[in-house]
């Protein structure tokens, strides 16, 4: 049926074009999620394989076709994963590292920023360039006269050359701190100084209490990148029980036979911590990766 | 020095002297950690050390074999540059699409964001132990779903041609990460810049190349280093899942650097080869900083 729009009052070709609006509006919406959803079922397929994996029976593992979810879920295999693998103590080691790594950067990194955002001295600037120019110099150069000072100093095969370094500031950090100080109103720290604060009462009462939303940021990254941290776990450590999770999954592979179902769960277990961290913090951790890629 | 110091007055001199009291922590950090190990690093490479002696001097031996007779060197440079250019521009480009469908403004965005920043967040070894299983020729889900098309999957990781694709293609499912960048990117656009444009009868696809893509080059440049330095460094799936092979076809070059140096104990020659690396990166970096006046665009 064809209705000539000219035969229609104003206000109907108003309605009509409004609802043909809302239609198409619609039309595009469910457009948008199947595209969203087949894509979001494409990038969690190795998890969601990953788990399935994880809760089934050693027999069915080579079965064809593969049974895309275990009717009869073993999570009996959690149990035995962890009685078979060190699972637990990894991961206590990985967060007695994380936990002393978190402490080294709250400790240093706002110190540090507050005397980039709050002071003038000589040499100021050339001292923040040469920070940042930092940023880019990537950690392989730096492995080998580290080993072998640790080593000199008896630290290989200890915590300290994993913990120490937090403990003198990263610049990633520094820069990210210093930029959020600068925004903090310096009203603020002239009212303090009236009523007697120091420049470290300042930094301690007015300041840092300012600062959660950066001081989040250094946390959760200091978590991710410690807990993931690879390369220097398996260069400075030997001992197989002082391993983190990350060197200890590694591991596992090259020291049991490999038996994917426990394996799988054991791999799934030891990123529960940080997907935990990530839908808590990941406000602060996007907000945080948006800062550093708009300034920088 | 001193004279700049004499010009202070003495509240000024406070200050600094509060000033550097806070950078304290950061000098002798960057003595320590930084300063020294890479002045070390350039005086070993100039050395033939194995840790067992003292270093001997050699001059530019290291370098001399590095770049006339050392078959693992082209390899892994070879290599590792194969890696950057496949993994490289296609996380950039698909980076960007994954982004901009991010940014459409419908109820529920956010439970995407979620799951596509997730392979982005978990530690590289347990996405290289996932996509091992994943990728099982026999028994992982892109074989079994390709088979069902009646295609014979290949060998993946334990292929000779496909290996190195492979740890492509498991980068570049790390995608999420650069798309949240580029979301905050595309966030930080004015709106009134496309309400102009709607006005004046823009298309969709104008806008595209007209607003956005000139207004985010500044998140894509940053993205662009963020992700070239990041490149050149893989080492963790070497690693963990080919151990540099099969047949080197996937000995990135910190692989190598690894092996030289902490199970040959060759100190020297590992130097030497993570200096060669540092440079190329630089190098890489600098070139493309020098480029980016010509396409980065900058409102001020």
């Amino acid at each position: 049926m064809r209705i000539d729009p000219a035969r229609l009052s104003a206000s109907e070709q108003l309605r009509r074009s409004a609802r043909q609006r809302r239609a198409r509006k619609l039309v595009g919406h469910a457009i948008i999620y199947a595209v969203m959803i087949a894509l979001a079922c494409v990038f969690m397929l190795p998890i969601f394989w990953m788990a399935s994996t994880s809760l089934k029976l050693p027999r069915e593992l080579m079965a064809w076709p593969p049974e895309w979810i275990p009717s009869n879920p073993q999570w009996g295999n959690y149990a035995e994963a962890f009685g078979k693998y060190p699972l637990a103590r990894y991961m206590l080691n990985s967060a007695f590292l994380v936990a002393a790594n978190i402490v080294g950067a709250l400790l240093s990194v706002p110190v540090i920023a507050y005397g980039f955002a709050r002071f003038n001295f000589p040499f100021k600037n050339v001292l923040f360039i040469l920070m940042l120019s930092m940023m880019m110099v990537p950690g392989h150069i730096k492995l080998i006269p580290l080993y072998v000072l640790y080593l000199r100093l008896g630290l290989i095969d200890t915590y300290w050359p994993l913990i120490l370094p937090a403990y003198f500031g990263s610049p990633f950090f520094i820069f990210l701190m210093t930029q959020f100080m600068r925004t903090i109103p310096r009203e603020l720290d002239d009212a303090a100084r009236i009523d007697g604060a120091g420049p470290w009462g300042i930094l301690y009462r007015i300041i840092i209490p300012l600062c959660r939303p950066a001081l989040t940021v250094v946390v959760v990254f200091t978590f991710l990148w410690t807990w993931n941290d690879f390369l220097e776990p398996i260069i400075f450590l030997r001992d197989y029980d002082s391993f983190p999770i990350s060197v200890g999954l590694a591991f596992f592979q090259g020291r049991y036979s490999i038996e994917w179902h426990l394996f799988m769960g054991a791999t799934l277990v030891s990123i529960i911590p940080i997907l935990v961290v990530y839908f808590f913090a990941q406000r602060h951790l996007i907000g945080g990766l948006a800062a550093i890629g708009i300034k920088g | 020095m001193l004279s700049t110091w004499r010009k202070l007055t003495p509240q000024e001199r406070r200050d600094a002297k509060t000033g550097y009291l806070a950078l304290s922590p950061w000098m002798v950090g960057f003595v320590v950690f930084y300063a020294f190990p890479i002045i070390a690093t350039i005086y070993f490479s100039f050395n033939e050390w194995t840790l067992a002696e003292p270093p001997t001097w050699i001059g530019l031996d290291n370098y001399v074999r590095m770049f006339t007779r050392d078959p693992l060197f082209v390899s892994s440079l070879r290599a590792t540059t194969l890696f950057v250019i496949i993994s490289l521009p296609t996380k950039l480009v698909l980076g960007l699409m994954l982004a901009l469908l991010l940014n459409l403004k419908i109820p529920g965005m956010n439970a995407f964001r979620t799951i596509f920043f997730i392979p982005a967040v978990i530690s590289g070894v347990a996405v290289s132990l996932m996509w091992i299983w994943f990728l099982n020729p026999d028994t992982g889900v892109v074989n079994t779903l390709l088979s069902y098309f009646g295609i014979r999957g290949p060998l993946w990781f334990w292929d000779l041609h496909w290996a190195l694709p492979s740890v492509a293609i498991m980068s570049i499912w790390k995608v999420g990460g650069a798309a949240i960048i580029y979301l905050a990117g595309l966030q930080n656009i004015p709106a009134h810049l496309y309400e102009a444009a709607e006005i004046d009868g823009a298309s969709k696809w104008s806008r595209f190349w007209r607003i956005t893509l000139p207004l985010l080059t500044p998140t894509l440049f940053f993205q662009l280093i963020i992700e070239l330095i990041d490149a050149f460094k893989i080492f963790t799936e070497a690693y963990v899942i080919t151990h540099g092979g099969p047949l080197k076809a996937t000995y990135f070059f910190l692989y190598y650097f690894y092996e030289e140096a902490f199970r040959n104990a060759n100190m020297g020659y590992a130097s030497a080869l993570a200096l060669f690396l540092l440079v190329v990166i630089l190098s890489a970096t600098v070139f493309v900083v020098r480029t980016s006046k010509g396409w980065v665009y900058y409102e001020n």
